[in-house]
């Protein structure tokens, strides 16, 4: 039996009288990587919010390693890392002093020498931030998510504005973090990138869970030839298949 | 603290390599006083008791003081918060108060390093103060203190970038023209001097310039006054902070 390291338990969240999260239950084991699927708007980045802790929630709860991250902060940010979407930067840093910083903020962080080169940015180390190009700087906010050798990382669309190549380079990069052990939560708009580093998805409409599952019980389940066509099927899309 | 120095070292390369941080806070001071001193220099200011360019002096060693307080701080902060950098900040071990801190540093250094420059020049054209040094040090301080507090009111009671520049921009302006950090205070007429006498710089500066001649008369209710200040804006600041 392997063992829970998220459990997220009824979670639901409003904003003015929407309802963005309902009633949403799941949990990530160790080691595994998971994928919260759903169109825009779905909830995706608001549940991810609320397990971090950055909204509270209406009710339910979520924990990570066993804590609240609200009331843990602390303790719970230094096992686990974190890519929001839209990572911005201070105007006029340098990608050696963004990783300088956010390496100063953990106990035992990674060389950051050694991810610029995995990630293929050690050339740019002496550039600024807010030159770099889309792509790039999306590798840098992975690379902070895991500067601090966390046990645990959670990637918002981690991969959205990549050119094909570097989708595969960051692709190969986690799937040998997660043959070390790492477990990651992320979410993706890709199909392919869920099938292709995914363990379990869990598909979201509305805030609320359609389906979950491996990905090839998922795609049983709705009958249909592949992740694409079967997320389509689970979201009411079928007359675009 | 050897990681918070880290953090800090790298903030503090930043703001100088901010070119509004050269400009306003380190370099304008330097060319007024030029200014000044070849314009005015040793005259009597009005009915002050001091030179021109013991007055300018003085003065002048507020403007970086007044930059950051009312420029670099309030700015910095509502852009990380509104950029969403201090939101990613609260998402590490390390708390947001942090990367505040490191700026309120960096900040403070810059005015420090504009006012030993400016020293540096005053003792070149022949400037000696007569009064004491290290309580002039320390009272300029107590300034720094009280005007930094003010902007961090600012960072937090403005909601957006748009309401954080007009307030900027209606405290910096009239404290930078009309509180003496750069037109001497004694060319104004009368009435606009007694006003100036109570905006929260200006009270830095009359102290300042009394202490740098020596007299300590008058001195004890402005130190109190910028104590206050410091004491009620740092407390609201703290209450009302918001990182998102």
């Amino acid at each position: 039996m392997s063992e829970q390291c998220i459990r997220v338990e009824n979670l639901s969240k409003s904003f003015s009288g929407r309802k963005v999260v309902d009633d949403l239950s799941f949990e990530v084991n160790k080691g595994e990587v998971y994928a919260i699927l759903g169109h825009n708007g779905a909830g995706k980045s608001t549940t991810i919010d609320l397990i971090l802790g950055l909204k509270e929630p209406d009710s339910g709860e979520a924990t990570i390693l066993g804590m609240k991250a609200s009331k843990n902060r602390k303790k719970v940010f230094e096992k686990v890392g974190v890519q929001l979407q839209h990572t911005e930067y201070q105007n006029m840093m340098t990608v050696e002093e963004a990783c300088l910083e956010y390496a100063s903020l953990y106990e035992k962080p990674y060389d950051y020498n050694e991810l610029l080169i995995t990630f293929g940015l050690s050339e740019l180390k002496k550039s600024y931030v807010n030159k770099l190009s889309g792509g790039e700087r999306q590798k840098l906010s992975v690379i902070l998510a895991l500067i601090g050798n966390p046990e645990i990382v959670f990637l918002d669309e981690l991969t959205t504005g990549l050119d094909v190549a570097a989708r595969r380079e960051v692709w190969l990069t986690l799937k040998q973090l997660k043959e070390k052990g790492l477990t990651i939560v992320l979410t993706t708009h890709y199909m392919e990138e869920a099938e292709a580093l995914c363990d379990r998805v869990c598909l979201i409409k509305s805030g609320q869970k359609i389906t979950e599952g491996t990905i090839s019980e998922v795609i049983k389940h709705s009958g249909k030839s592949n992740l694409e066509e079967a997320y389509l099927y689970y979201m009411g899309e079928e007359e675009l298949l | 603290m050897k990681r918070f120095f880290n953090m800090y070292k790298i903030e503090q390369k930043i703001f100088f390599r901010s070119p509004d941080v050269i400009v306003f806070c380190i370099l304008m001071p330097l060319v007024v006083f030029a200014l000044i001193t070849m314009i005015a220099g040793n005259k009597a200011a009005a009915d002050s008791g001091l030179t021109y360019v013991q007055g300018a002096f003085v003065s002048l060693s507020t403007v970086g003081i007044c930059c950051s307080a009312f420029m670099s701080i309030p700015i910095t902060i509502v852009d990380l918060r509104d950029r969403g950098i201090l939101r990613r900040m609260y998402c590490s071990p390390c708390s947001p108060i942090r990367i505040l801190a490191c700026d309120i540093i960096s900040s403070g250094m810059v005015a420090a390093f504009s006012t030993v420059l400016l020293t540096i020049a005053a003792v070149i054209v022949g400037y000696r103060m007569s009064g004491n040094a290290l309580v002039f040090i320390i009272v300029w301080l107590l300034t720094m203190l009280s005007m930094f507090s003010i902007g961090l009111l600012v960072a937090s009671v403005c909601r957006t970038t748009k309401s954080m520049n007009i307030v900027t921009s209606v405290l910096y302006f009239p404290m930078l023209l009309f509180s003496g950090a750069t037109i001497p205070a004694e060319v104004f007429p009368a009435p606009v001097r007694a006003i100036i006498k109570w905006m929260p710089l200006g009270v830095g500066i009359e102290t300042l310039k009394k202490i740098s001649i020596g007299t300590y008369e008058g001195v004890f209710l402005p130190v109190i006054v910028l104590t206050v200040i410091a004491a009620i804006c740092i407390l609201i600041s703290v209450k009302t902070f918001r990182w998102e």
